[in-house]
């Protein structure tokens, strides 16, 4: 920056200010500015198709939000989204590097090819997945199934959610695997060498030697991925529309509804302050303890 | 207003455009929906240039809901990024009550406004006038495979009822062999399965609302109506049935897998065609079944052209809205495309061309479809409300989509009939009442 | 990497003759590219559909079948790939390299000089991520009307900048934390300033970082289809867009979509393929010690 500053080293204060301006002050301004028209809105009574029918609504919004039935099934969707896929890409990224870690033929090509999903657009794997996977008459899995002698899954009517978290899943779990692959380099051979040499078994050795190093990624991926997680939306779009009933409706979807079907900016708007807070109850709790182990 | 404290510089920017540059090109934003017959209007782009050289097309292709969410956002707040829309029937008069599009008064001579189809230029109209011009348009009917009702003997009468189309399921519905007794929507929406739903709701006697709003949800008739169709589909329907829209509807009966369909009129063209269809030689047709009423039994669409009273650039819009409506569009796509490619249900005097009559069988019943369609009276008990398969108020889009859903619900089995309209109801009081329709 | 392994697994052979290192290296190798199969199948399924005509697109599944490229023609003729291509690019590219800029000095403070409101900023700046885009979407539509950046390049660079500078600031904060502290003590004996520190020893020991970061940066603008369907419409819109043209059209349209899909997603996924090994060393989020 400046180099009157160098100068200015001890009193740290000052230059970190500085230095921070650029990124706090726009995070500042792209969180605030919008947040703030989000809190108005959120206060007036406010519908796009309704000109005209304007003026301030008190909290008559976060009455009508709160009394909404498929508010609290909304966000029970958005933990068990979130939870689940956080479970799966978890404890399959974790297996998938202790596997790819491992020498064998071909092993290159065959990371690359397992790390491939998470280039892929949301939107097209949601296709995808939906038009030539779990298509109950066109698609691989029906077909698999039938191949088997088994009845076909109709996946987006009878496991809407499942369907969903598979897609979502299957998005995430290169990252996980990426993240952690990286953590499982820096293992120290001789550990694990020491362990075997006093006859542990490999599934000991994953337990006492592997998991424990693998903490501080694994933390990582969950605190990274939470934060995609929770505001999960074209894969939901794409396929089910929040359906059948309100199976696959989460927070992000149940606003997308009053925002850009109903057009009702302040119901949406209301939505949107309940999600922002949600996301900081969550980032207190969770981020936090997850941060705690990434400290020292 | 927005257009008046623009005129003027758009006056001037055009004026100083065409004073540095000999022809000046006006570019216009078409927006439409990907669905066959627009995409045949933006492959004949060269057409309309050459004839229009001072006119450039800009597309916007979106998926329908994609694009609907889009003009929505853009024409309520103004964005004017658009300078023409496709929207239908359900948003014409409504947005044109909010002075959001450009009128279509005096129409050249050479475009025949009479010569529209009645029903479809009513369905577009607000004060007698039309906001948007119809680029095709459709009802609803039954279609089914003659070879299939050949074989199990059963006679398709003129008009047939929906008892008669259960029992002609069960006996047709045949699993193993991927033959399924009927295929109808079940993928949620107001303008999927709610579409569908609504006809049948029509038909049983039915409404939406009483006439005072009140929703009418957890009647009898709702009652009766939609155990009908979870029984039917959830019976003799293929499997994933709740995820089937129009277009998934579409590929099976092409494919040979549905005996009878009720769906768009819109869809005869391509199952007729052998090309996209393994079905065109066995197709039969006949109206839309009815229940108790034949009232509402069949809806009324049409997609249509509007210019956003904030375009900027109405002059071209309009050349190009009144062009891609015209008889000789109409002439044009027949003669390149073929004459079943044509866009339906706006022109008497397409279901008048011998060419059409003669390569499309379905024509008769498709314009008596749209002719007896009226969405001003479509209800049995008399309904604050118009249109057939919609209700042509702003909160219908939310309010169909959801008891779309719950609708979906009952037709996987996750919920009751009972319970999901009991719940829809619920969902639609509160929508009602948040909107101020009711206390 | 594991060269270690061999003579371990050798060490094991003793208590199950299955165990042979020959054994153990087939049994991996199969099991490897099994999963790594699996995982990759949708997008070879999705690959393989694009060259099939409509019809063979929805017959039973199959690998044999005549390879056309009709359908990449098709969607060539109804939209202009190109176009959408390159907005992608700029887009991608533009707001990756401003996020950069306007993210390195913010980390480096945070990472060097952290005073005890640091974490808590960066968990705020995390915490502006979880917010639905959707809640705000008709608040920055306006704006952007007003400030007539609708369907601009700019526009879409500036929200995709603020979109991932959260995580761009986290991913190089967590790297310039982990740099040896020393190598900069004596950069600064010798009087560097604070540009040359970072020009001239900062950046070389961090580049590997900051390469990835962009990467990550640059995959999440290319996928983002949220506020590209919503904030542009001709001039300005990338694949995203071009794939929302193609997603339910009437009739038969599987392999349309898998042309386009592909089409739209090769470049990332090339681009993700060659930079691999590079992204597995900088991915780290200060996971690794």
């Amino acid at each position: 920056m400046n180099k009157t500053r160098a100068s200015g080293r001890t009193v740290g204060g000052l230059r970190t200010l500085s230095l921070q301006a650029p990124a706090v002050t726009l995070l500042l301004v792209w969180m605030l500015v919008p947040l703030g028209m989000t809190l108005w809105f959120s206060l007036q009574r406010y519908n796009l198709l309704m000109p005209g029918m304007t003026g301030f609504a008190g909290l008559e919004n976060y009455e009508y939000l709160f009394t909404d039935p498929a508010l609290w099934s909304a966000m029970g969707t958005t933990l068990l989204l979130v939870g689940w896929v956080l479970v799966i890409t978890v404890v399959g990224g974790t297996l998938l590097a202790v596997l790819f870690q491992q020498d064998f033929a071909g092993r290159g090509i065959a990371r690359v090819l397992a790390i491939s999903p998470f280039f892929v657009m949301p939107t097209v794997s949601a296709l995808v997945w939906k038009n030539m996977m779990m298509h109950p008459s066109n698609g691989v899995l029906s077909w698999v199934a039938e191949t088997f002698g088994l009845p076909a899954v109709d996946w987006f009517s009878s496991l809407p959610l499942t369907s969903i978290i598979i897609i979502v899943a299957w998005q995430w779990l290169p990252f996980a695997l990426l993240i952690l692959l990286t953590a499982m380099q820096s293992l120290d051979d001789d550990q694990v060498e020491a362990a075997r040499m006093d006859g542990a078994g490999p599934v000991a050795i994953f337990f006492f030697i592997t998991l424990p190093h693998l903490k501080r990624a694994i933390s990582v991926v969950i605190m990274i991925e939470m934060i995609f997680l929770l505001t999960i939306f074209a894969e939901i779009f794409v396929t089910t529309s929040g359906g059948p009933g309100l199976a696959t409706t989460n927070l992000a979807y149940l606003i997308y509804i009053q925002a850009l079907l109903n057009f009702d900016v302040g119901m949406a708007s209301a939505g949107g302050v309940v999600a922002i807070i949600l996301a900081n109850i969550v980032a207190i709790f969770l981020v936090r303890m997850v941060a705690r182990n990434l400290e020292d | 207003m927005k257009l008046t404290r623009s005129l003027p510089m758009a006056t001037l920017a055009a004026a100083i455009a065409s004073a540095s540059q000999a022809q000046a090109q006006t570019e216009i934003t078409v927006a439409t929906v990907n669905n066959n017959d627009m995409v045949i209007m933006q492959s004949l782009t060269d057409q309309f240039e050459q004839a229009n050289p001072d006119i450039k097309l800009d597309w916007v292709v979106l998926e329908e809901n994609v694009l609907r969410q889009r003009l929505t956002t853009d024409i309520a707040t103004e964005g004017g990024q658009f300078d023409v829309m496709t929207i239908g029937t359900y948003e014409v008069p409504i947005w044109a009550e909010r002075g959001w599009l450009a009128a279509f008064d005096n129409l050249p001579e050479g475009y025949d406004e009479e010569d529209l189809l009645k029903s479809v230029r009513n369905g577009l109209s607000h004060d007698c006038t039309l906001h948007a011009l119809p680029f095709y348009g459709e009802s609803s009917m039954l279609y089914y495979r003659t070879d299939l009702f050949d074989e199990h003997g059963i006679d398709m009468p003129e008009q047939p009822s929906w008892e008669e189309v259960r029992d002609w399921a069960a006996e047709i519905h045949d699993p193993d062999n991927e033959t399924f007794g009927i295929c109808l929507r079940g993928k949620p929406g107001w303008g999927e399965n709610m579409a569908f739903v609504s006809t049948l709701v029509n038909t049983f006697g039915g409404r939406w609302f009483d006439e005072d709003w009140n929703p009418e949800l957890d009647s009898p008739e709702w009652q009766e109506a939609i155990s009908f169709y979870v029984d039917l589909l959830g019976n003799y329907g293929p499997p994933g049935a709740s995820s089937n829209g129009f277009n998934e509807n579409q590929a099976l009966f092409s494919s040979g897998k549905c005996a009878m369909w009720v769906d768009a009129t819109s869809a005869a063209g391509r199952i007729f065609n052998p090309d996209e269809s393994s079905v065109a030689d066995q197709l039969g047709f006949s109206q839309a079944p009815v229940a108790e009423t034949p009232k509402g039994s069949h809806w009324l669409w049409s997609w249509a052209l509007a210019i956003p009273a904030s375009s900027e650039k109405q002059e071209a819009a309009r050349t190009f809205v009144e062009w891609a409506t015209s008889k000789e569009y109409i002439e044009l796509v027949g003669e390149t495309e073929g004459w079943t490619s044509v866009p339906p249900g706006t022109r008497t005097s397409t279901y008048e061309d011998e060419r059409y009559i003669e390569a499309a069988p379905f024509a008769d019943f498709v314009l008596e479809a749209m002719q007896g369609a009226d969405p001003t009276d479509s209800t049995l008990k008399p309904s604050p409300y118009i249109g057939v398969q919609f209700v042509g108020i702003p909160e219908f889009q939310a309010i169909g989509t959801q008891v779309g859903q719950t609708i979906a619900s009952a037709l996987t089995g996750d919920a009751s009939v009972e319970q999901a309209l009991q719940s829809a109801q619920q969902a639609t009081e509160r929508t009602m009442k948040r909107a101020g329709y009711l206390d | 990497m594991t060269s270690s392994r061999t003579p371990l697994s050798g060490a094991k052979a003793s208590s199950s003759p299955l165990a042979s290192p020959q054994v153990r290296k087939l049994v991996l190798t199969v099991l490897g590219w099994t999963v790594a199969c699996v995982i990759f199948f949708p997008i070879f399924w999705m690959v393989l559909t694009g060259f099939k005509t409509e019809a063979d697109a929805i017959a039973d599944p199959s690998l044999i079948f005549s390879p056309t490229l009709e359908s990449y023609q098709a969607v060539q003729a109804r939209s202009g790939y190109a176009r959408f291509a390159l907005n992608s690019v700029v887009i991608a590219f533009g707001s990756t390299l401003l996020a950069l800029l306007i993210a390195i000095p913010s980390a480096y403070s945070m990472a060097f000089l952290p005073t005890k409101r640091t974490k808590g900023t960066l968990l705020w700046m995390l915490s502006t991520k979880m917010l639905p885009p959707v809640g705000v979407l008709v608040p920055i539509y306006l704006i952007f009307r007003d400030l007539g950046l609708l369907d601009t390049r700019t526009g879409l660079i500036i929200v995709y900048t603020l979109m991932n500078l959260p995580i761009v600031v986290w991913m190089l904060y967590t790297f310039f934390k982990d740099m040896p502290k020393d190598i900069l003590e004596a950069g600064r004996m010798d009087g560097a300033s604070t540009l040359q520190e970072v020009l001239y020893l900062l950046m070389p020991l961090t580049l590997p970082g900051i390469a990835s970061t962009g990467l990550l940066a640059v995959i999440l603008s290319w996928n983002e289809a949220f506020w590209s369907l919503n904030l542009t419409s001709s001039n300005a819109a990338p694949l995203t867009a071009y794939i929302a043209s193609f997603s339910s059209p009437e009739g038969l349209f599987w392999a349309k979509l898998s042309a386009a899909s592909t089409m739209a997603i090769a470049p990332i996924l090339i681009l993700g393929w060659m930079t691999q090994k590079q992204m597995v060393r900088g991915l780290t989020f200060g996971a690794v010690k």
